[in-house]
């Protein structure tokens, strides 16, 4: 049904004739305002991937907000989305785990897989998939419950633990994973929302990990924190790359450089290009993406 | 001269005033020199000179209706013949009735003495003459007052201020007219329950067992004290209300939780508006409803199953009563359920939960404390209400818990209490406002409660 990669993408290689190459000097309107078809540069593909989605649109309602896009995570890869704000970005990855399920008008076009087998067919429990594929939200959101029992929840919904020896193993290795264990381990029975920004948001990733997704997608995960927290969370992400595949978006192109060894950027619905991440930061192939990141538009 | 008069000749001096203030404001800015502007635009200066004309005016309207019949009633009754005057307080006023009546030209009953005629006709003269002095007074004041004030207005002239400050005088004067309303009704029902409680003992009506109000008809009655033990009415009140609170509280809830998480928006949108418009039923239309279809329903099946349910009974009331407070309970739930924020939702969800574990787990925790807010609320509701017990369970004070039978409640007590011709200060109808204060400190706290039960919720996520 696809066509073959290298007529459908075709390689990077010699496309310095492209019109949309970096180093032109004008864009034309409907280039910037994404009103024309790009060709997606970059590989798109990846050789070990774990999720693959394939010729993806999202419309909601009318409104087309996802346009043909197609990319691989990869095993134990972190991939960072970027884009200007009101690309599609944080509607991309909610198709991964099919939180747009849950958004009255929201339709998702296309063939998404995990591990080889299509997310949306009709056999597919949404429900769960998302233990399977994990979200971290812009906004730490910890439960109105203890701290303890926010990192539970997962466990208890799935039945993962049996005891509750099992269960405090459950939680104390995934508060340990996300390097709050040392924080938090004489307030356990404290309300979550009592920790502070950086603390939650490191607990809703403790809540995540503690189900054992094999793919965590995070949507902005730093964009309330301090650069302190930040860099926590940064390392963490290295740390959880052992285990997880991660799917980040963010805003800070400095956070994309230090913690992706991919990067895709969207524009307008679009994915524009993607690549390894020092390439689409230092030598961008399209001029949009050459734009945004060097500050010029964004 | 007639006050119609009086009040339209006062409106167009505002008018009037209203214009000439802005003219001369507009006459002002005309003069300044070009970029420069007036402190206050000339709006402000018309509403300035009107407040002026407006204000000791309607002070003197407002002592004309408060006093001036009093003045006036003063002089007829100076007039009357010595032996009228000296007559106790309450023949009197029946005299004063009497001249009132004559006074507006309505054909007594029988003839009427002379005196009453003559004084009858000095009342409508000084009525006359007083409404002569109010129109006058009107004019002066409202003419000097705008006068005054557009003397007054000038180019740097801070008129925008000034009726700043007259708002916030009659808001403040708004609100205290509530509050003040609220005092006095606890007040009028305080003094009036001290009364009783000092011809029944507080501990006898708080804790006996017995109350029948009725033996005390007459002061030459065998067993004229009745007795005034309120524990079966208490009784009667909490049965129905927690018969009317089984029915709301789980249905109530449901249908907020499917209508907050489970419907489209479109669905929503009508039938929330729907399960409003029941709030909006007349209590009275409640109560036929109980009264003429649930009680012969229930009846009818108390007699296939084998048991005696009389067509007054409490469970018929609850019911009804019931599906009268399941719109607040579900309306008020549905409000705190949405206010739940959807990263919670999402949190839930995004972990693998099902949608009802989220509401479960998450929401219902969430919104706990606002939805026993609304509980709350719906139950001092259901505490007060009156109309469908009067009519679906009976005046019986009987002692049980069987809801199969009649009871009866505070409120109709309240009713029965002061709907007989019963002298004012008798302790039956003093019963009344005892049970009425009772009420009143139960919902209060109820209501308090709920209230802060409900801001403590807000904080949490604001
Ligand atoms: N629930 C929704 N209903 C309708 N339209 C939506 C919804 N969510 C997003 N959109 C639209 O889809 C487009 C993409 O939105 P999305 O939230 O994916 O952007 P984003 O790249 O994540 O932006 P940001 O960086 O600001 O978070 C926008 O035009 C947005 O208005
Ligand atoms: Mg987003």
């Amino acid at each position: 049904m696809l066509k073959p990669m290298d007529t459908q993408y075709g390689f990077i290689g010699n496309r310095s004739h492209d019109p949309y190459v970096a180093g032109r000097d004008t864009l034309s309107k409907e280039e910037q305002d994404g009103e024309c078809i790009f060709e997606t540069v970059g590989e798109v593909t990846s050789p070990d991937p774990i999720i693959s989605v394939r010729n993806c649109n999202v419309f909601y309602g009318d409104n087309q907000a996802i346009n043909n896009v197609t990319l691989d995570v990869g095993r134990n890869e972190v991939i960072s989305l970027i884009g200007p704000s009101g690309c599609g970005k944080s509607t991309f990855i909610r198709c991964l785990n099919r939180m747009n399920d849950t958004i009255e008008g929201a339709r998702v076009e296309g063939d998404i897989r995990l591990d080889g087998e299509p997310i949306y067919a009709k056999e597919v429990d949404p429900v769960l998939l998302r233990a399977r594929v994990g979200m971290v939200f812009q906004k730490p959101n910890p439960f109105p419950k203890s701290v303890y029992e926010n990192v539970a929840y997962g466990a208890r919904i799935h039945g993962l633990a049996r005891s509750r020896a099992e269960l405090d193993e459950i939680v104390f290795s995934s508060l340990e994973r996300a390097g709050l264990y040392a924080e938090v381990k004489s307030r356990m029975d404290e309300p979550g929302t009592s920790l502070s920004g950086g603390q939650q948001q490191r607990l809703c990733i403790a809540r995540t990990i503690a189900v054992n997704p094999e793919v965590i997608l995070m949507d902005e995960p730093c964009s309330a924190l301090d650069p302190i927290a930040t860099a926590k969370i940064e390392d963490l992400i290295e740390e959880l790359r052992q285990n997880f595949s991660i799917a980040i978006v963010t805003h800070s192109m400095q956070q994309a450089a230090r913690v992706s060894q991919r990067t895709a950027y969207f524009h307008m619905g679009q994915l524009v290009e993607v690549g390894a991440t020092d390439t689409v930061f230092t030598n961008p192939i399209h001029r949009l993406t050459e734009d945004y990141v060097t500050g010029r538009i964004g | 001269m007639r006050l119609s008069t009086i009040l339209l000749v006062y409106i167009a001096i505002l008018i009037i005033g209203y214009f000439a203030g802005r003219q001369k404001a507009i006459a002002y800015s005309h003069a300044l020199d070009a970029g420069r502007t007036m402190h206050s635009l000339p709006m402000y200066h018309g509403y300035y000179v009107l407040m002026w004309g407006a204000i000791p005016a309607i002070i003197a309207i407002l002592g004309y209706f408060f006093m001036g019949d009093g003045l006036v009633l003063d002089r007829v009754i100076a007039g009357l013949p010595d032996e009228v005057r000296s007559l106790p307080e309450s023949r009197l006023n029946l005299v004063l009735n009497d001249i009132r009546v004559v006074a507006a030209g309505a054909e007594t009953s029988g003839e009427s003495e002379a005196y009453i005629q003559s004084a009858a006709d000095s009342l409508n003269a000084g009525r006359e003459f007083l409404s002569l002095l109010l129109g006058l007074a009107v004019v002066a004041l409202s003419s000097t007052g705008c006068y005054l004030a557009w003397r007054n207005l000038s180019g740097d002239f801070r008129a925008r201020n000034r009726v700043e400050s007259a708002i916030q005088v009659l808001l403040v004067m708004a609100a205290s007219i509530a509050v003040l309303t609220t005092i006095g009704i606890v007040f009028s029902v305080l003094f009036e329950s001290i009364r009783f409680f000092q011809k029944v003992p507080l501990f006898d009506f708080l804790f006996g067992l017995n109350w029948s109000p009725q033996t005390a008809i007459r002061s030459d009655q065998v067993g004229s004290s009745g007795s005034f033990g309120a524990v079966p009415l208490f009784l009667g009140t909490l049965m129905i209300s927690g018969i009317a609170m089984i029915i709301a509280l789980p249905i109530g809830l449901m249908v907020a939780i499917y209508l907050s998480e489970y419907t489209t928006a479109r669905v929503r949108g009508v039938v929330k508006p729907l399960l409003e418009v029941l709030a909006g039923i007349p209590t009275v239309v409640y109560g036929y409803f109980a009264a003429l279809t649930v009680a012969p329903l229930l009846r009818d099946f108390g007699l296939s199953a084998g048991l005696q349910i009389s067509s007054e009974s409490a469970l018929g009331a609850g019911l009804v009563m019931g599906i009268m407070i399941l719109p607040f309970v579900s309306s008020i739930s549905d409000d705190v359920i949405n206010s739940v924020p959807q990263s919670m939702r999402d949190g839930s969800l995004g972990l693998g939960a099902t949608r009802s574990e989220t509401i479960r787990r998450v929401v219902l925790p969430a919104a706990l404390p606002g939805i026993v807010g609304g509980f709350l609320l719906a139950a001092s509701r259901a505490i007060g209400e009156t109309m469908i017990v009067v009519m679906a369970a009976g005046l019986a004070a009987k002692m049980t818990i069987n809801p199969l039978e009649a009871v009866t409640t505070v409120t109709v007590q309240i009713v029965t209490l002061l709907v007989g011709d019963q002298e004012f200060d008798s302790p039956k109808t003093l019963a009344a406002f005892g049970l009425g204060l009772t009420l009143f400190i139960v919902t209060l706290i109820l209501n308090i409660i709920a209230l802060h039960v409900v801001r403590k919720y807000r904080e949490q996520y604001d």
